[in-house]
């Protein structure tokens, strides 16, 4: 099925890719092993110019594109076994999270992640890995077990946001991920997390607290879709592309704000087009964390001091703040006055009715 | 120096335009003219059907604190402009600066040490005239350094919620602001002090899926908006019509995430009472230690 999938059809070829394809087909087509090299030359250059120069809209795309290899395509690839376990212990079971104990190298570690789908009955099962709040706790039920039994953690980010539905806020759907971020600032396991395609929202961060933070090359990890992004400061679902390049959303982008640790490589032409090649890389990448882990290189406080430090402030001196205000500061008890109106930009009150996280 | 300037009411729901320059104004909610000074000596609650206006951070404190108790903490905290974000001709070290002649404020949290009727406490208050109370990281940083004030001093932290989200404008390093605030409120649970949040309206977003539903003790305010994702955003993806009196702060209580709601103007007397009951126990928790 997989194999059958990395082939790709015209409509799951990006526009930026079709170069690509059509050297591809030379090469098959191509006979004689000098041209032929000759050719895959061209193509490996190709490829490092579209995928070097690729808009941050473009970007995203990829991240999203159909064949983009899923958490349980990974799994089934780099575990030698999976026993999945289900539910949440309070409400229900979310196929949009896959949970469960995993042997890698005959090693346990425990799984947690989304999963998107891949065949359509599959993708609405899992709701195109937009987890509800079950799914969420029942990855801290897994999470804490791991931490209980003394095993390690991994996680695979493959998600849009949390699902924005009526029965997810009935459940809690903020107070789950809420909880989840708490629990994950003192799970005492050794945690690494991995971005595999689409990363997005609180519903992503959810399950990515991890000591050490990986991303694909081709992934993107973001505060919100751009469409929506677009919708809340623009006003304008169709400024998606000034959206995602504004917002930053790439590896390397990322890799230099400090927020993920380190950028995995993806075979030629993408992890879409070579599963195998990029299950490879993540499995180094695994073994690499459990070594370190077992030499005891993860701490809790260092994981505590990493997301305490995140952001970018300033801090002016006092006397240019007032001067920048010039609000009285002598009785701050005082009253002060009525209530400023909002301006009617309108982007406030559009910000809170879509709830942007 | 807008601040002083502005002096009439408005809600999201309904334009300004609807209501009334002067001294009367009509509530966008029983549609009563009301005196507007009656308005504001009810800490902007209309004294006929309750509806609860907006208050800003300062006012907001100002009605709950011992008069000349607060001591405002970390004001120079202000916020960085990381991903050199614009929108259009805007920039948004520009926006802030409009930020902050609209609010009066250097970012949207305000807070430091007060007390309450006389209980000592570290209280924090949101303010949505600030780039409608979004969470970036100078937010996320006030708020940590207010938790260490809590932590040190061996009060009780109070947080008053109000938020559309995440700020935008500060991209990823926004939703890293969720984990920083929730390793926070570890810090305030593993010190063994209460720490108490008020939901107030509009608590959504980023903010409702990290420390404003990680408190001990959640309060809210009367009809406030409560909830995770906006009604729009889940009419938008489910094309369904939402059922009246989803995410008020009724729906979170009767849902389970909300212990009471309390009126504004009843806000302060709860507060001091809950500080007097939950004042940290030494002995108890010595003796939890011993067994």
């Amino acid at each position: 099925m997989t194999k059958k999938r990395s082939q790709g059809n015209s409509e799951q070829i990006l526009p930026f890719e079709k170069p690509l394809f059509e050297l591809r087909e030379i090469i098959e087509a191509t006979e004689s092993p000098e041209e032929r090299a000759k050719v895959e030359q061209q193509l490996r250059d190709r490829e490092k110019a579209v995928f070097g120069g690729i808009t941050a809209w473009e970007r995203v795309q990829l991240a999203r594109h159909p064949l983009r290899p899923r958490m349980l395509d990974y799994t089934s690839r780099i575990l030698d076994d999976f026993i999945e376990l289900h539910g949440d212990r309070n409400s229900g079971d979310d196929p949009a999270m896959i949970c469960g104990i995993g042997r890698f190298n005959g090693q346990t570690i425990f799984v947690i992640g989304q999963q998107k789908g891949v065949s359509t009955d599959e993708k609405v099962r899992c709701n195109f890995g937009m987890a509800h709040p079950e799914g969420y706790r029942k990855s801290l039920r897994i999470m804490k077990l791991a931490e209980r039994l003394g095993y390690p953690v991994v996680s695979f980010v493959d998600t849009p946001a949390a699902h924005p539905g009526i029965e997810a806020e009935q459940r809690g759907q903020g107070p789950a991920i809420a909880n989840n971020l708490l629990e994950c600032s003192r799970l005492n396991t050794p945690m690494l997390s991995v971005i595999l395609s689409e990363g997005g929202s609180g519903g992503a961060l959810a399950i990515a607290m991890g000591d050490e933070v990986l991303m694909f090359e081709h992934a993107v990890y973001m505060i919100c879709p751009p469409e929506r992004c677009a919708e809340i400061l623009w006003r304008d679902a169709e400024k998606k592309e000034l959206a995602a390049s504004a917002l930053r959303v790439s590896a390397a982008d990322l890799k230099e704000l400090g927020v993920i640790d380190r950028i995995l490589p993806e075979p030629e032409g993408g992890a879409h087009r070579n599963p195998e090649g990029a299950a490879a890389v993540l499995s180094d990448a695994i073994g690499l964390f459990l070594e370190r882990a077992a030499q005891g290189a993860y701490t809790l406080a260092a994981r505590q001091q990493k997301f305490e430090a995140m952001g970018v402030w300033d801090e002016v001196p006092m006397e240019s703040l007032m001067a920048q205000l010039l609000v009285p500061d002598e009785d701050p008890a005082l009253p002060l006055g009525p209530a400023a109106p909002e301006e009617s930009t309108g982007l406030e009150t559009e910000a809170m009715a879509r709830g942007s996280e | 120096m807008g601040f002083f300037k502005r002096a009439r009411f408005t809600s999201s729901k309904e334009s300004k335009k609807s209501i009334p320059d002067g001294l009367w104004i009509k509530c966008v909610t029983c549609g009563q003219t009301v005196y507007k000074n009656d308005i504001e000596l009810n800490l902007q609650v209309c004294p006929h059907c309750e509806h609860h206006y907006r208050i800003g951070a300062r006012e907001r404190i100002a009605s709950l604190v011992d008069a000349g108790s607060f001591e405002e903490r970390h004001q120079n905290v202000t916020t960085g402009d990381p991903l050199h974000f614009a929108v259009g001709q805007e920039t948004y070290p520009e926006r802030i600066v409009r930020a902050k002649e609209q609010s009066g404020l250097s970012e949207a949290l305000v807070g430091g040490f007060a007390t309450i009727e006389t209980q000592p406490a570290v209280v924090g208050a949101m303010d949505s005239k600030f780039i409608m109370a979004s969470m970036g990281s100078a937010l996320g940083e006030r708020f940590a350094r207010l938790v260490r004030d809590a932590v040190e001093s061996r009060r009780p932290l109070i947080m008053f919620a109000a938020s559309g989200g995440a700020r935008m404008q500060e991209g990823i390093l926004a939703l890293m602001q969720m984990a920083k605030t929730a390793n926070a409120v570890r810090q305030v649970n593993e010190a063994g002090l209460p720490y108490i949040v008020v939901l107030t309206d509009p608590t959504s977003g980023g903010v409702f899926a990290s420390w404003a539903t990680l408190g001990d003790i959640i309060i809210a305010e009367p009809k406030a908006y409560v909830g995770f994702a906006g009604t729009r955003l889940i009419e938008g993806a489910l094309k369904v019509k939402i059922p009246a009196g989803f995410q008020t702060a009724e729906y979170q209580l009767e849902n389970g995430f909300v212990d009471h709601i309390v009126k504004r103007t009843e806000m302060r007397e709860h507060l001091g009472k809950l500080l007097r009951y939950l004042a940290p126990q030494a002995s108890l928790r010595a003796h939890a230690a011993h067994r």
